[in-house]
C-alpha cells in the first residue's frame, strides 16, 4: 500500500501558499460534494429497494380486495374472491372455470402433509449430523463436511431431475424383479424433501453448538451424569433453539419448494407451489390474488413465530 | 437411544449419528447425481431413455446448439449478480449503520418478509405489476411517458427483473454481516490520515466488506444460473435459460442424456462459483 495522504501533504507545503491552497479548496469542495452526494444516495438507494421489494406484493394484496379481475383499475373493495374460493363458487367466463376450491384445498393438504412428515425426519436426521461433525473424530469427516453442504449450493433443477432419473431406474428395477410398476407421489416427494432439508437443519443446528459453552457438558460429566444424561439435560435443552429454527426452516422449504417437487410429484400429488404454478401457466382467474394473499399471510405467522423462538433462545443464553 | 457407549466420543456413537443423515444424502443425493454423470455420455433411446454407445455427441450438443442460451444464461445471471449488487449494498450498509438494534431487527425484517414469501406468489405479484395492463403502463402512460402499453414480460429484461428480485436478500444479508463487523475506527484512521469519502470506502470499507460481497454475489449467482420458474413464467421463448433447456429435455418427448450433459455443464459451472466463495467470500469466525 502506498501512503497518499502523506505524499499529498508534502506536496502542498512544497508548492507554497499561493496555488497549493486554492488546490486545496478544490479538493475540499470536491469531498464535500461526494459526502452530500454519499448521504443522499445512502439515504435514497435503500428506501427506492425497500419500494421495489414491497410494492408488488403491497398491490396484489390490495387487489386480492379488488371488486373486478383488474389488476391496475381499483373498483371498489371486495370480499368475493375469499368468498369464492370457501365456497366453492367458480368465477363467471370460461377462462377461470379451471379453479376449483376441491383441488385448491387438496392441493393444500398434500402440502402440509408433506411439510408435516419431511421436515420432522429431516431435522432429527441433520441434527445427529450437526453433533456429530462437531463433536466426533471418526474416519472420513471432511468428507461427509463438505457432501452436506452440497445440497445447498447445487441448483435445484439439478436435483430434481437427478432424483427423477433415479426414481425412474429404481421403478424400473423393482418392475423387473416384483412386476409391479411403482409411480411417483407422496413417498418421492418427500424422500426428494427430506433430502435438500437435512443440509439446512444441520448448518442451523451446528452454528447453535459453535456458540455452545463446552464446559457446561463437562461440568455435568464430573458431576457424574452419563453420555445420555448429560445429552438430554444439558446438550439438548441448549441446543433446542437451533433444532426449533432448523425445523421450522424445513417446514418453510418444504411448503414453499416448488422445482424439486416439480420433477418428483405424481398424479393426485399437486401440492400447493404446484397448483399455483398450474394456475399462472394457464389463464389467472381472479381468486389467485386471494389464494396469494392467504400464503403471504401464513408466511408472515412463520416468520413471526421464528422471531419469537430466535428471542427465547437469546434471553435464555442471557439469563 | 440406548444406553449403551458410556465411554465419550466413541466410534460407535458417531457412526450412529451420522448413519441416518449420510446414508440419505449418499442414496437420494449423490448417487442420483452420479446417474446423470453417466447418462450424460450416453446415447438417446426410445423414449429419451439413455442407452448405449459411450458417447461425447450430448456435450457437443450442448455446446453447439444451446450454446447461445448457454452463454445468455451466464449473461443473464452476471447482470442479476451485479444489479443485485448495485441495490443491496447500500441498502446492507444502511441497515448495518442504524445504532438502535430494534430499527436494525425491523429493517432486515422488511427484507425477509417478501423473501420468506413463495416464490411463485413473489413472481405472480411483479407479473401484475409489469404486464400489458398492469400498474406499471398504466402509470407510466397517465405521466405522458408512453402513447402505448409497452411489452415488459416476455423478455430477457423481465427476467432479469424477477431474479433480482428473487434472489436480491441473498445479497444483502451476507453484506449486512461484513459491514456490522466492520471496525468503524479503521475509517476514522483513514479519514484522520486525510482520506476524503471516495478513497476512505474503496480503500478501507469495501475491502474489508469484500467477503460479505463476494458471498453475496455467489449466492446470487448460482441461483440465477439455474433459475427455471422466473424465465419459465416471465421470459417466454425470448428469456429461455440453461433451467428451462434442462426441464424440456426431462418432459414428454425428452432426451435424458442431453438433459443430463445440461445439468452437468450447470453443476461445473456452479462449482466454479463455489470454488470462488471458499477462496475469497468466506467470513472470519467472529
Amino acid at each position: 500500500m502506498t501512503s497518499p495522504p502523506l505524499g499529498d501533504a508534502s506536496g502542498r507545503s512544497r508548492a507554497g501558499t499561493g496555488t497549493g491552497l486554492q488546490l486545496d479548496k478544490a479538493r475540499l469542495g470536491r469531498d464535500r460534494a461526494v459526502r452530500r452526494a454519499g448521504r443522499v444516495g445512502l439515504w435514497l438507494s435503500p428506501f427506492v429497494v425497500y419500494l421495489f421489494l414491497w410494492i408488488p406484493i403491497v398491490i396484489l394484496i390490495v387487489f386480492s380486495f379488488n371488486d373486478g379481475a383488474s389488476v391496475s383499475v381499483w373498483n371498489g373493495f371486495t370480499t368475493v374472491w375469499y368468498e369464492n374460493i370457501i365456497n366453492n363458487t367458480l368465477t363467471a367466463g370460461t377462462e377461470s372455470a379451471r379453479f376449483q376450491t376441491g383441488l385448491l384445498l387438496a392441493a393444500v393438504r398434500n402440502s402440509l402433509l408433506v411439510a408435516g412428515i419431511a421436515p420432522v425426519l429431516s431435522t432429527i436426521m441433520g441434527t445427529m449430523l450437526a453433533l456429530a461433525l462437531a463433536r466426533g473424530r471418526f474416519f472420513g469427516r471432511k468428507t461427509l463436511d463438505a457432501l452436506f453442504y452440497l445440497p445447498v449450493v447445487i441448483p435445484d433443477i439439478t436435483q430434481g431431475v437427478a432424483l427423477a432419473v433415479f426414481f425412474n431406474l429404481v421403478f424400473e428395477a423393482v418392475q423387473r424383479i416384483i412386476g409391479v410398476r411403482l409411480v411417483p407421489g407422496f413417498a418421492t416427494i418427500i424422500i426428494a424433501h427430506i433430502a435438500f432439508n437435512i443440509s439446512y437443519v444441520a448448518i442451523i443446528v451446528r452454528a447453535r453448538l459453535a456458540t455452545m459453552d463446552p464446559t457446561l457438558e463437562e461440568a455435568g460429566r464430573d458431576l457424574g451424569a452419563n453420555y445420555q444424561q448429560t445429552f438430554w439435560r444439558i446438550t439438548f435443552p441448549i441446543l433446542m433453539p437451533g433444532v426449533l429454527a432448523g425445523g421450522l426452516l424445513a417446514f418453510t422449504l418444504s411448503l414453499d419448494d416448488f422445482v424439486i417437487t416439480f420433477f418428483n410429484a405424481g398424479v393426485g400429488t399437486t401440492t400447493l407451489p404446484l397448483f399455483v404454478y398450474g394456475m399462472l401457466k394457464q389463464r389467472v382467474p381472479p381468486e389467485i390474488n386471494a389464494i396469494s394473499t392467504a400464503m403471504i399471510a401464513a408466511s408472515i405467522v412463520l416468520v413471526g413465530l421464528s422471531l419469537i423462538m430466535q428471542r427465547r433462545g437469546q434471553r435464555a443464553d442471557a439469563g | 437411544m440406548a444406553r449403551h457407549g458410556n465411554a465419550p466420543g466413541s466410534k460407535a456413537r458417531a457412526i450412529t449419528l451420522v448413519g441416518p443423515a449420510t446414508f440419505w444424502l449418499i442414496a437420494f443425493f449423490l448417487l442420483p447425481l452420479v446417474f446423470v454423470l453417466i447418462a450424460s455420455f450416453m446415447s438417446r433411446g426410445t423414449g429419451g431413455a439413455p442407452i448405449a454407445p459411450v458417447t461425447l455427441d450430448q456435450y457437443e450438443r450442448t455446446f453447439t446448439v444451446f450454446g447461445p442460451v448457454l452463454w445468455h444464461s451466464v449473461k443473464v445471471a452476471f447482470y442479476t449478480t451485479v444489479l443485485s449488487l448495485l441495490l443491496g449494498y447500500p441498502l446492507a450498509f444502511f441497515i448495518s449503520r442504524r445504532r438502535d438494534p430494534r430499527v436494525r431487527l425491523f429493517l432486515l425484517f422488511l427484507v425477509l418478509l417478501p423473501f420468506w414469501t413463495n416464490f411463485l406468489v413473489r413472481t405472480y405479484a411483479l407479473i401484475t405489476l409489469l404486464q400489458r395492463d398492469g400498474l406499471l403502463n398504466g402509470l407510466l402512460q397517465a405521466l405522458g411517458l408512453i402513447a402505448e402499453p409497452i411489452q415488459m414480460l416476455l423478455t430477457s429484461g423481465a427476467v432479469l427483473v424477477g431474479l433480482v428480485y428473487g434472489y436480491l436478500p441473498f445479497m444483502i444479508l451476507p453484506i449486512y454481516a461484513s459491514v456490522e463487523r466492520l471496525d468503524m475506527r479503521f475509517v476514522e484512521a483513514a479519514h484522520d490520515l486525510g482520506a476524503n469519502d471516495w478513497r476512505a470506502f474503496w480503500r478501507v470499507i469495501f475491502p474489508l466488506t469484500l467477503p460479505g460481497v463476494v458471498a453475496g454475489c455467489i449466492l446470487v449467482f448460482i441461483p440465477a444460473i439455474g433459475a427455471f420458474v422466473t424465465p419459465d413464467l416471465m421470459g417466454g421463448t425470448r428469456g429461455l435459460m440453461i433451467g428451462n433447456l434442462i426441464q424440456s429435455q426431462f418432459g414428454g418427448r425428452g432426451n435424458i442424456p442431453l438433459g443430463s450433459a445440461i445439468s452437468m455443464v450447470l453443476l461445473v459451472v456452479v462449482f466454479i462459483g463455489v470454488l470462488v466463495y471458499t477462496r475469497w467470500g468466506q467470513q472470519e469466525e467472529a
